[in-house]
């Protein structure tokens, strides 16, 4: 039975066996400015990143973070401004020569080839694994084997990428890096993907690599995250690098320095106000084309006006769980009504119609499409309605009249709507998705990851449309494996585990109970086991 | 932003001065678009993708040509003659291409002074068969099998024209019909296929045209075969199911033009202004967020296949019932594959896709001038296609060569 490790870091590293010491390098961003056409993205940055240091960068949605990252990277040339390593000024034409310097980069979509193993990603593009051009795999091999050894990263060189965990792409990623002997690493949101026990290992890696004498540029919206690892937090806001802090500052004060006003990071809400059930889950049943039950026989209801949290780590059932509501899998079993209304079986289209909102767990994947302008996919599933088309044709006017009212209601950070969506921030995409499902009547609201890497302030606006929507009577269905978001929005909990549903709990629950439930306990059972820690506990086989 | 009321767009004071949640959607104006899309980067790779193809063209002429090559026997002692015989080649056989596609002054006969007509004539079926290729790439097929569906088009055409006797004007509507319907069906099973069994559409229309090409010489040896004749030949179309000529006997000219231009205007509007077309385009960009916001990616393959199959069938009727007038083994020649180029150069928009095609119709009307007038072989018009399919398909070339950056779209990574 698969038991996820909820105690904490359970296993700690082995010592590196013989640390191999980087030299250290000093970068420094002076008067750094990056403009796209209008739009000022970065605004005269200066920026020390001293050896071996964590340097973090804190910043709203569409502060630059990114634009600047991609900069030191080679992958944007700055439009004025210096980058000098070691004291002296360098120009990158395109990442190699970052790379090339020591600079290295992991993106928050990996660049991997998932049919490629580890060992062909590492080498692929490494100049320096080959001699003569021909690709020396085995030198590459041991590489990965010795990086893997020195910070106990637990990589097969051979196995296939896209058969391993995110987590373990990741890796895969840093390794990449460091086999090209960068001396400065910069991880651009690496926890938005990961669950919170890759989190913490991750955050171990980065002490690692830190005291080996690399020096890491981190972004994270998730202030906790940012006061555990770093060694220096500078500010970005709007383009302009407004302060440094302290990682001992208090949480408040970092995010009120982001944003520029108070947030407050505790959402306020009415007790619930549960209303007749319309949304029932009974007996569902969902099998993947391997014939895997991927969702077990789970039953659960939520009423207008609540909130119904579902939390597990991920790969939990709750991706198939979500995906099957929506009508988007196959294999499934069971019934799901919204208003008496069977949904099983019916397509996407009339599971929207019926008034379902739905946020994807994935925006760049399933909720945006990338070369559409920000007003097209503020209609992406709304383009067949009245007032956006009318006898098949698209009405643009109607269009742009809803994504000026979107945008500014949402405060999406961009110049016109007419722009493509991609080239938002990736917290502003994620307030498109948000803008568009929130902005009709709704049946049933039903958001995985509502607020991935949104930053805090519009955490705290987005948590509140939500509750608004549930206070308008909306019975809401909240995925998300960020145990916090889940404790600070539901009225009750629902725990999935291995496809089973662990329990329903009250929304006020314990982390410890929602912890044992998530690592494969029935309510009952982590009930008990929290009354008597020391009792073993007694368990069919599963 | 602390209470969830609708913002104003005006900017708060404080924050005007930078990325703030203002919006100015743009006057979107036809105008405009076209005027955006030509100053796009994409539009000037595909012009810089002509002009370094017709340079490299010309080296080939200037080399090939024995003028330039006794010239430079004395480079040394004039090297001025050799630069006069280069640019007088040159110049003599792009002057005749040029003369040719447009306007020859020199020509005796009207028809030979206005070549501008013959390209236009050339340039239908590649419009039409380029707007089938163009409409499916934008859905994200590839439709290699334009060529297939011209010869449905031109089959069904065909036999609708020599088996039916209807009255003056409803003859040709028909025909028209059955064109788009031969080419709709070839069109629609690489969709069907696709939708129903994921078949690549590439492998699927490429086998499609091979048993297009069989199946029409089949025809043609049997019942569509002009009894008259011992080739494999269709007796001539009567005259009610032919396109009337525009520009009376002299011209080749026919109303298939007039009938390529509202198919420009009726895949502008479709794939622009169309609920459809947004699904298409969706779709093409990103299939699983089209499958999540409720568009059902497969019924949007079949259809747009039939739609791309009708357009390409409709270039078949341009061939059998305007230029040609009667239906052979040859028929589509070698439209169906030009017509991939010609999208790709029109960077698949519609417009781009007419405009990509008129300059192919020009170099095919102008091609066989220049072989008379200038002595230049004809295969340098196709070396020239060529090249261009080449730095279309390889635009990091062409970057680096003129050092354009690449407009980068990594605004999403995170
Ligand atoms: N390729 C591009 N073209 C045009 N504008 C861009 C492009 N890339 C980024 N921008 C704009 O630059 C600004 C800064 O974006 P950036 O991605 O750096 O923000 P960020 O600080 O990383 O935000 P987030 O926290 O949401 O990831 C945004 O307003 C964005 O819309
Ligand atoms: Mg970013």
């Amino acid at each position: 039975m698969r038991r996820a490790g909820i105690a904490g870091p359970a296993h700690r590293r082995p010592p590196a066996p013989t640390p191999r010491w980087v030299e250290s390098l000093k970068l420094e961003l002076k008067g750094i400015t990056k403009s796209f056409g209008a739009l000022v993205a970065n605004d005269h940055i200066d920026l020390v990143v001293e050896p071996g240091q964590i340097h973090s960068l804190l910043g709203e949605n569409g502060a630059g973070k990114s634009t600047l990252m991609n900069v030191l990277y080679g992958l944007h040339q700055p439009t004025s401004g210096e980058i000098h390593v070691d004291g002296s000024a360098v120009a990158f034409a395109g990442p190699a020569d970052a790379m090339a310097v020591g600079i290295g980069m992991v993106h928050q979509h990996f660049m991997l080839v998932p049919v490629f193993t580890v060992a062909e990603n590492v080498a692929l593009g490494n100049e320096s694994t080959g001699r003569g051009g021909i690709l020396d795999l085995d030198a590459t091999r041991r590489r990965i084997r010795e990086i893997s050894a020195q910070f106990g990263f637990d990589v097969d060189p051979d196995a296939l990428v896209g058969e391993l965990p995110v987590g373990v792409q990741q890796r895969v990623e840093i390794i990449k890096a460091l086999a090209r002997e960068a001396k400065v690493l910069i991880l651009d949101e690496p926890t938005a993907v990961l669950t919170p026990q890759e989190t913490d290992e991750l955050m171990d890696i980065m002490r690692q690599l830190k005291a080996n004498g690399t020096s890491i540029v981190f972004i994270s919206h998730k202030l906790r995250e940012v006061k555990a690892v770093s060694d220096k937090i500078t500010v970005i806001r709007r383009g302009k690098v407004v302060g440094t802090a302290d990682p001992s500052a208090p949480t408040t004060e970092l995010a009120s320095m982001m944003v520029g006003r108070s947030v407050s990071l505790t959402l306020e809400k009415s007790a619930a106000e549960p209303g007749e059930t319309t949304f029932a889950v009974t007996n569902l049943t969902v099998t993947n084309d391997a014939g895997q039950r991927v969702v077990d026989d789970v039953t659960f209801a939520v009423s207008r006006g609540e909130i119904l949290g579902i939390a597990g780590v991920q790969g939990n059932g709750q991706t198939e769980l979500a995906e099957a509501v929506l009508g988007l899998r196959r294999h499934v079993r069971g019934s799901i009504t919204l208003g008496g209304t069977e949904l099983v079986g019916r397509s996407v289209r009339e599971v929207l119609d019926a008034g379902v909102g739905y946020v994807p767990e994935d925006r760049q994947d399933d909720g945006l499409v990338g070369g559409f302008s920000i007003a097209e996919n503020l209609v992406l599933d709304l383009y067949k309605q009245r007032p956006f088309s009318r006898r098949a044709t698209l009405d643009r006017a109607a269009i742009a009249a809803n994504a000026a009212a979107k945008v500014a209601e949402f405060d999406v950070r961009t110049l016109s709507a007419a722009d493509p969506v991609a080239t938002l921030s990736g917290g502003n995409q994620q307030k498109v998705v948000l803008a568009r499902e929130l902005s009709r009547p709704l049946k049933l609201f039903l958001a995985s990851q509502p607020t991935r890497g949104v930053d805090v302030g519009s955490i705290e606006f987005l948590h509140k449309r939500i509750v608004a929507e549930r206070d308008a009577g909306t019975p809401v269905l909240i995925v998300s494996t960020e145990l916090d978001e889940v404790l600070e929005l539901s009225d009750r909990i629902a725990v999935l585990f291995a496809g089973k549903l662990m329990g329903v709990v009250p929304g006020k629950s314990s982390r410890e109970l929602l912890g044992l439930m998530m690592a494969g306990l029935t309510v009952d059972e982590a009930r008990a086991h929290l009354d008597h820690p020391d009792a073993t506990i007694e368990r069919e086989p599963a | 932003m602390t209470d969830p009321a609708p913002r104003t767009t005006e900017p708060a004071p404080e924050q005007a001065p930078l990325p703030a949640p203002t919006t100015r959607p743009r006057q979107d104006g036809e105008g405009g678009r076209v005027v955006r899309e030509i100053l796009s980067g994409n539009a000037v790779i595909s012009v810089l993708a002509v002009i370094v193809a017709l340079i490299i063209g010309a080296i080939l002429i200037a080399v090939t040509d024995p003028r330039v090559g006794s010239a430079a026997g004395y480079f040394f002692a004039s090297p001025g003659a050799t630069v006069n015989a280069i640019w007088a080649s040159v110049s003599d056989a792009y002057g005749a291409l040029l003369r040719g596609a447009t306007y020859d002054p020199g020509a005796r006969t009207w028809q030979g002074k206005l070549g501008i007509f013959e390209t236009l004539t050339f340039a239908t079926p590649l419009i039409l068969a380029g707007l089938s290729v163009t409409l499916a790439f934008r859905t994200g097929l590839f439709n290699i099998g334009a060529q297939g569906q011209i010869i449905l088009g031109a089959t069904f055409a065909g036999a609708a024209g020599f088996f039916l006797d209807l009255p003056v004007g409803l003859h040709l509507v028909v025909v028209i019909l059955a064109g788009a319907l031969g080419g709709a069906l070839w069109g629609g099973i690489a969709g069907v296929l696709k939708a129903k069994t994921g078949a690549h559409e590439v492998i699927v229309t490429i086998m499609l045209n091979y048993i297009a090409a069989a199946l029409v010489l089949y025809l043609l040896k049997n019942q569509l075969k002009d009894p008259n004749s011992t080739n494999p030949v269709s007796p001539k179309m009567p005259d009610n199911a032919l396109y009337p000529l525009l520009l009376g006997p002299n011209f080749r000219l026919h109303a298939g033009f007039i009938l390529a231009i509202a198919a420009v205007l009726a895949v502008g509007w479709l794939l622009n202004r169309s609920t459809l077309g947004f699904e298409y385009r969706a779709i093409g960009t990103n299939p699983l967020a089209a499958r999540t916001a409720g568009m059902i990616v497969s019924r949007g393959y079949i259809t747009v296949m039939l739609i791309a199959g009708a357009l390409a069938g409709l270039a078949g009727t341009a061939q059998v019932a305007g230029t040609e007038k009667s239906l052979d083994a040859e028929v589509a020649g070698s439209i169906g594959f030009d017509a991939i180029t010609v999208a790709l150069l029109g960077r698949s928009t519609p417009w781009g896709t007419f405009f990509a095609a008129l300059l192919f119709g020009a170099f095919k009307a102008g091609g066989t001038s220049m072989a008379v007038n200038a002595d230049v072989s004809i295969d340098i018009v196709a070396v020239v296609q060529s090249l261009i399919v080449l730095f279309i398909a390889a635009p990091p070339l062409i970057r680096s060569m003129f050092r354009i950056r690449a407009v980068r779209r990594e605004g999403a990574s995170a």
